[in-house]
């Protein structure tokens, strides 16, 4: 077996823009705000980066195609630039992209900048794209939270609890994403909410309601990564932080050809933490991560997570939200940032805000947020829909 | 001579049912007149039906009561409201319900007659035919006719063997009478006085016909045990039976009360009712009006009792819902355009080279069995979706459309773009085998759950606004009583 990347990049400078209704910027407006962070962070000139990856996931409602956009916004110096895309999980794959060309020995300073800009539709909710000339024919034009939404009556079915239970444990963790958010000057939804307003509010995809889904939100992060032999030589302040491992697994129509998935879980986010903490060296993920940024778009989705990464006991998850063990307070916070439900969800951005938001807690740099001298956290991402989706987990630590 | 006669029945009448007293209150205002008659309910497709996809229902359940619908070799299509003017409808309509493409196809219109005169042109030519008749009536807001009409479908299967029913005989008559009219590219009937309908058109044109019928068969009119026709109205029904000596009682019942009239289908529809209630021997005569008119005899054979297995009009009044929501009716039909938001300007287009390629999967609902594990999958795939085969190109085709199915998970989505909000949809889970994400129709919010019972029905599936073109497929819905799948379809 391959023997990873662990440790073998670090990131030395990240940026994050503001997140929102950015009416007054363009994609290209946001890339340059968080690479301009970035860049200060890791203290370098522009002209070291050799090469860049671009996680952008609607390029039809953003610069467009390939990542010429990014090479010519950032007046990059002609090197290898290129765009990804994987759904939910393209901002992550933008840093991996750029992890494994330095991990690779084929650069030595690598660029990973995710944008995205929705709030241009016109409307709420994501962007409607076509699935294709075959699919179009005869798949339902689903929704994310519909499609999310079905974890919901599928693990009502499979674990034997009420909706009511399970609501109340939802809006446990939509009401912690608002408490955390508020205190993230940087996230799109900053006020407080309470659960009896979570419960009581209309109805999007039964049984979501509108707290129960994330913002849509205009956004991009970026990471600067090279080795660590050269990341100690421009010696940042803080810990080093590095690489642990990341993993990506992709549905391979098993969900949603075959009656072996009751529908209840992600089954991509089993094989891919599995993988993730195998690489990481990790044998007791629920001792050793400190903390976790996870893919909320809905917060059934946020739930089912914590079981899917084994941090609850199948089918025990709701109870130990409702518990507070992922409150910023309780054993594992997760999401400390807001997560996408309140920090805000631009699709191509939303993989490095989450490392971004482990790199400031790990180098003690979060503000009101800051955690106890945190170690190890995890990110991740769910992108497409319960039966069919893209997972991506990555762990960051300090070396 | 060899006899020929009718073998199977299936009717389909739309699961709504509008009260007719929510149409006469929102009219009130402009038209008072029709409180009056603002009794009973009206059967009302639903916002992803039409004349074909209720036709696809129809057949689906005359042949689900044939031991082999492999032997069918026509279909014809009779209707005055086809989706398509050119392009076959009694085509798509064979493919929906998987007939072999090798069958003779026709689409007859231009009269509310074409169902019965499809009937007889059936029963006069050689082979098992299924005749199909289907309309969803549109009619404009306010009229007489948005209380009366409705909308349904009836098939009726022809053949010389197994018949529940021989025919005797048929007399016809075409003359140009106008009690009514739409023209090509009218959405609504024009009506003409009813009094002259009836004194000269029905009362003139309709006994002389009968009476020959029935002087060409060496009978008289009260032999006749089951009347049936359609579009009169149930008063001059009984008039037009007693002008021809046929007795009152044997006038079958019009369904204004549950179902209304529903044009060309309704004399099928109503001779799927006069079926079931018939005993051996017992002569039905059947009778088409429009533009002249069309009377057919046939006579119940022994095996008439196997009409009570089959779907007529009876169960399927049973199984409606109770609706009230005439806003939404007139959305349904077009009448009046509501806000759907910015993601109903979403581009419809069809790839239709794709949709040549893929048509097995979308109008037939076939999928796949892996012939190596023998996992039945949908859609048919080149490698099998068992995570413990994964073999390449060992499917075999398998058929969906009459599996039973069940919910493993579902939403009903308020976002996403439904014509009748939410969209519901969701995982499904087939007897036997299989699962597949599909839409549902015709449920309504907090009416689906975990586990529940679907059945699969062809439903439009979008409407290219920009090109004209509606797309099909096949959607769950909650299943009917009783359910074709019951049947045990021969193609299932």
């Amino acid at each position: 077996m391959a023997e990873g990347i662990r440790d073998k990049v670090a990131i030395v400078g990240m940026g994050c823009s503001q997140f929102g209704e950015r009416w007054d910027c363009s994609a290209e407006d946001l890339m340059v705000e968080s690479f301009g962070e970035a860049l200060a962070d890791a203290n370098i000139e522009r002209d070291r980066i050799e090469a860049a990856w671009f996680g952008l996931s609607s390029d039809d409602q953003g610069p467009g195609k390939s990542a010429l956009s990014l090479s010519s916004t950032l007046r990059l110096p002609n090197i290898a630039a290129t765009r990804v895309e994987n759904m939910c999980a393209t901002g992550t794959e933008a840093l991996r992209g750029a992890v494994y060309g330095v991990a690779s020995g084929a650069y030595d300073i690598a660029l990973a900048l995710g944008v995205e800009k929705l709030k241009d539709t016109g409307y709420g909710g994501l962007p409607e794209r076509t699935k294709g000339t075959f699919e179009d024919l005869w798949f339902p034009s689903v929704t994310a939270p519909g499609s999310f939404a079905q974890f919901a009556s599928a693990y009502v079915a499979s674990h034997g609890i009420d909706m009511d239970q399970l609501k109340e444990a939802m809006a446990h963790v939509s009401w912690k994403s608002h408490e955390n958010g508020a205190l993230n000057p940087k996230a799109h939804l900053r006020k407080r909410v309470t659960k009896e307003k979570i419960l009581g509010a209309p109805m999007i995809a039964y049984p979501l309601g509108l707290f129960d889904c994330c913002g849509v939100s205009d956004g991009s992060a970026c990471a600067i990564v090279t080795t660590p032999a050269i990341a100690e030589k421009l010696g940042g302040s803080g810990p080093l932080v590095t690489v642990k491992s990341m993993q990506l697994a992709l549905s391979n129509g098993s969900e949603i050809g075959h009656d072996s998935w009751d529908g209840s879980y992600a089954m991509t986010t089993r094989i891919a933490s599995e993988r993730a903490y195998r690489e990481a060296g990790i044998r007791d993920p629920r001792a050793e991560l400190d903390l976790i940024e996870v893919h909320d778009c809905f917060s059934i989705t946020e739930l089912v997570t914590m079981e899917d990464l084994g941090l609850s006991d199948i089918g025990r998850g709701w109870q130990d939200v409702l518990a507070g063990k992922y409150d910023s307070d309780g054993e594992i916070p997760c999401n400390i940032d807001g997560g996408l439900k309140c920090f805000g969800h631009p699709i191509g951005a939303t993989g490095l805000r989450m490392v971004y938001e482990l790199y400031q807690q790990l180098r003690g740099s979060a503000g009101d947020r800051q955690l106890d001298a945190p170690t190890l956290g995890l990110t991740h991402n769910l992108g497409g829909f319960p039966n069919k989706n893209v997972c991506s987990i990555s762990v960051i630590g300090t070396c | 001579m060899q006899h020929r006669g009718i073998v199977s029945f299936g009717a389909y009448v739309p699961r709504r049912r509008l009260a007719r007293k929510a149409i006469g209150a929102a009219n009130a205002w402009a038209n008072p007149g029709l409180a009056s008659a603002a009794r009973g309910d009206r059967a009302i497709c639903a916002h992803d039906e039409d004349s074909l996809t209720m036709a696809v229902e129809a057949s689906r359940l005359a042949l689900s009561a044939l031991p082999d619908s492999a032997a069918i070799e026509a279909l014809f299509f009779a209707s005055t409201t086809m989706p398509f003017a050119d392009r076959q409808n009694a085509g798509l309509i064979a493919e929906a319900v998987s007939l072999p493409s090798a069958i003779r196809s026709t689409d007859a219109g231009g009269s509310l007659r074409a169902g019965v005169g499809a009937l007889r042109t059936a029963l006069d030519g050689p082979g098992d035919t299924i005749v199909v008749a289907s309309d969803k009536r549109l009619t404009r807001p306010g009229s007489a006719q948005e209380l009366r009409l409705g909308d349904a479908a009836a098939a009726l299967v022809t053949g010389s063997e197994e018949l529940i029913a021989d025919y005797l005989g048929g007399t016809a008559v075409s003359i140009d009478f106008t009690d009514h009219y739409r023209t090509s590219d009218s959405d609504f009937d024009y009506q003409l006085e009813e009094r002259w309908a009836r004194d000269e058109g029905v009362m003139k044109i309709i006994p002389p016909i009968v009476q020959e019928l029935l002087d060409q068969n060496g009978t008289a009119g009260e032999a006749i045990a089951h009347f049936v026709v359609a579009g009169l109205g149930g008063r001059d029904a009984k008039a037009v039976a007693g002008r021809c000596g046929i007795p009152e009682g044997a006038v079958t019942p019009d369904l204004h009360a549950n179902c209304g009239d529903t044009g060309t289908g309704h004399p099928l529809l109503l001779l799927t009712k006069a079926l079931q209630s018939a005993a051996p021997g017992d002569l039905i005569l059947v009778l088409g009006y429009g533009q002249g008119a069309e009377a057919l005899l046939f006579r119940a054979t022994g095996n008439i009792g196997k009409a009570a297995a089959m779907t007529g009009t009876d169960a399927m009044l049973e199984s409606g819902v109770a609706d009230d929501n005439y806003l939404r009716f007139l959305s349904f039909n077009g009448h009046v355009a509501m806000d759907w938001g910015m993601r109903a300007e979403r581009d419809n287009r069809t790839a239709q080279s794709a949709f040549y390629r893929h048509r097995q999967t979308v109008t037939s609902c076939i999928g796949g069995r892996c012939t190596a594990c023998d996992t039945p999958q949908f859609p048919m795939s080149r490698i099998c979706a068992n995570p413990e085969c994964r073999q390449t190109d060992t499917q075999q085709p398998e058929p969906f459309a009459d599996k039973p199915a069940s919910v493993k998970s579902f939403t009903e989505d308020w976002l996403a773009l439904s014509f009748n909000p939410p969209l519901v949809y969701g995982n499904v889970r087939f007897e036997g085998g299989g699962v597949a994400m599909l839409e549902f129709s015709d449920f309504e919010p907090g009416e689906v759950s975990v586990d529940a019972p679907l059945a699969m029905q062809f439903r439009i599936k979008d409407i290219d606004e920009k090109r004209e073109f509606r797309r099909y497929c096949w959607k769950a819905v909650p299943p009917r009583s009783p359910s074709p799948q019951s049947k045990g379809n021969a193609n299932g």
